[in-house]
């Protein structure tokens, strides 16, 4: 298969001193970084073509690289746009250029801010997502699940594996990530007892999650891939939105994830984890702490009203603190309830939709999508259809066995 | 001869302009120099490590963009060596660019605060103009100590 090429458009990445990792990240997933060339005059006139006037000398070179990838003076499958965390000019700077490649070009376009902290690892799944949907079309336009295949998704929480068969779900498992390998089997083992399907009559299988690459060795799978192409279709699909626009948003244990989508293909996505408190462990700490299971704490919430409760931070410590401060108050437990949900989806809504274009309906998957106050939350914030397909909390295991039946047919 | 700051610091124009009055200019170029020639560093393409960001801490804290930090850090041993200094503002690309406007921002702001002698210039528009400034570098050049008889 010919390499993929990523145009790189960035400033920083060499003085930050993670260029090798972002190169390392891109030959991992079999894709080679390359640099719009650019004559001086081009940037020079950049700034007038493109609408935007920048002070810094190399946010200027990225609009003209911009221009280029666009016009097609350069040719490239795919963009990467990165610039230094925390700087202002940068981020406009990213967010315009991602949006204009995005409307104009129609190339899949990833962003990132980078630490000197930055690694490999942590652009491998950006990475993958972006040439995945590059090279990989044509797996991606499946619209329906066909013949006997299964799907394990290895999450940072928890681990979940779907049998599947003609376009349903016959059996499933879900259980607490612990060895990954292990956990994978438990939840494999109780789908196939679910769905009364014999391992061996399994004719393709899917991986994802963060142990995807284990499992993939482990169990010979046909299919090894990221989760944020995995979920985009299992979000489409299970939500019987495959055609036109759609906002996948997936607050997991770790990191969430907003993907904004097309026809079932991810355009631009984010993938955030940055901070606990907008993650799903910060509504476990919650439930505990009013003593009631991660079950019922959605429940709770719609019968509260977030704004009696004073949140006076995100951060899952000073949260739980804000939240505990207002039960010693007196607050109402389904205040506290739904304030939490409200204070995660506010999160989401700042850092991350920001990123992406939240194009209705928007799509809310995974474990915590099930906590009924965090889509209602989204809902109130957003203004916008809200929907929470039915197996939400399967959509990797659901995506990977969808997409791996396209391995039966190969 | 003198140590003698530029600005932008990888300006070949001032940097001949500094040597041929027979002092040493202080050009970015000679960091990048050793840094891509130090054996054992393998971080293309200019061999700054994420090491690099956290020198740069000596003057700007953690919340100032790690590329802001890599760059001083290129930059710090130019401006503890400074002497005197040549700074030229609103220059084209084409003239020197530091890349980034806060590391320029940043890098002006401590030239100025070590009290040195400094020449600040407004890049030249004009033929007339041009002259001026040529003639303005040199004559501040030809005034510090230990200055030698341009060879041109």
């Amino acid at each position: 298969m010919n390499e993929i090429e990523v145009a790189q458009i960035s400033c920083g990445s060499e003085y930050t001193g993670i260029q090798g990792e972002i190169e390392s990240a891109a030959e991992q997933v079999g894709a080679k970084i390359i640099f719009p060339d650019i004559d001086l005059d081009e940037v020079e006139v950049a700034e007038a073509k493109f609408g935007l006037k920048v002070t810094s000398p190399d946010l200027k070179l990225m609009l003209a690289r911009a221009i280029s990838v666009v016009e097609g003076h350069t040719t490239a499958d795919a963009v990467f746009i990165g610039t230094c965390f925390r700087c202002a000019e940068g981020a406009l700077v990213r967010n315009e250029i991602r949006r204009y490649i995005h409307d104009k070009s129609g190339l899949p376009v990833i962003s990132y801010s980078y630490t000197e902290r930055t690694t490999a690892d942590t652009l491998l799944t950006r990475m993958e997502a972006l040439t995945t949907i590059a090279k990989r079309r044509s797996l991606l336009a499946r619209e329906t699940q066909s013949g006997i295949t299964a799907g394990i998704d290895s999450g940072s929480t928890t681990t979940k594996a779907v049998v599947m068969k003609d376009d349903e779900v016959l059996g499933f498992g879900w259980v607490s990530s612990t060895d990954v390998i292990k956990s994978a089997e438990e939840a494999f083992a109780t789908a196939l007892q679910e769905s009364g399907i014999k391992r061996d009559e399994i004719q393709a299988l899917g991986v994802t999650g963060y142990g995807r690459f284990l499992l993939g060795d482990a169990f010979n799978a046909d299919l090894v891939q990221e989760e944020i192409t995995v979920n985009s279709k299992g979000a489409v699909y299970l939500a019987d939105r495959q055609k036109g626009a759609a906002t996948v948003i997936d607050v997991g244990g770790m990191d969430n994830k907003a993907i904004s989508v097309n026809d079932g293909i991810p355009g631009i996505f984010t993938m955030g984890g940055i901070c606990a408190g907008a993650s799903g462990r910060f509504l476990e700490m919650t439930a505990k702490r009013l003593g009631v299971d991660i079950t019922e704490l959605g429940k709770l919430a719609l019968a509260g009203d977030a704004s009696a409760i004073s949140m006076n931070s995100y951060c899952i410590v000073f949260g739980i603190q804000s939240l505990v401060n207002s039960l010693s108050k007196g607050a109402r437990h389904e205040d506290v309830a739904a304030a939490a949900c409200y204070s995660v989806a506010e999160q989401v809504f700042e850092q991350q939709l920001q990123e992406v274009e939240v194009r209705e309906p928007v799509i809310m998957v995974g474990g915590t999508s099930l906590i009924e106050g965090l889509p209602h939350a989204m809902h109130e914030l957003l203004q916008a259809e809200v929907i929470v397909p039915p197996h939400a909390q399967l959509i990797g295991a659901v995506g990977s066995a969808l997409l791996a039946s396209g391995f039966i047919e190969e | 001869m003198k140590n003698i700051f530029i600005y932008p610091s990888n300006s070949l124009i001032l940097y001949d302009l500094v040597e041929r009055f027979g002092h040493k200019p202080l050009a970015i170029m000679q960091e990048i120099r050793k840094k891509v020639t130090t054996a054992g560093i393998d971080s293309p393409p200019l061999n700054i490590t994420p090491e690099d960001p956290k020198r740069g801490l000596k003057y700007a804290a953690v919340e100032v963009p790690a590329g802001v930090r890599g760059r001083m850090s290129l930059i710090d041993p130019l401006i503890e060596d400074a002497e005197a200094a040549i700074l030229v503002e609103d220059a084209p690309i084409g003239f020197g660019c530091m890349g980034c406007q806060r590391t320029s921002e940043l890098v002006g702001f401590l030239i100025r605060a070590k009290r040195i002698p400094i020449l600040e210039l407004n890049y030249p528009t004009s033929d007339a103009d041009a002259e001026n400034f040529v003639y303005r570098i040199s004559e501040f050049l030809k005034g510090l100590e230990g200055a030698t008889e341009a060879d041109a």
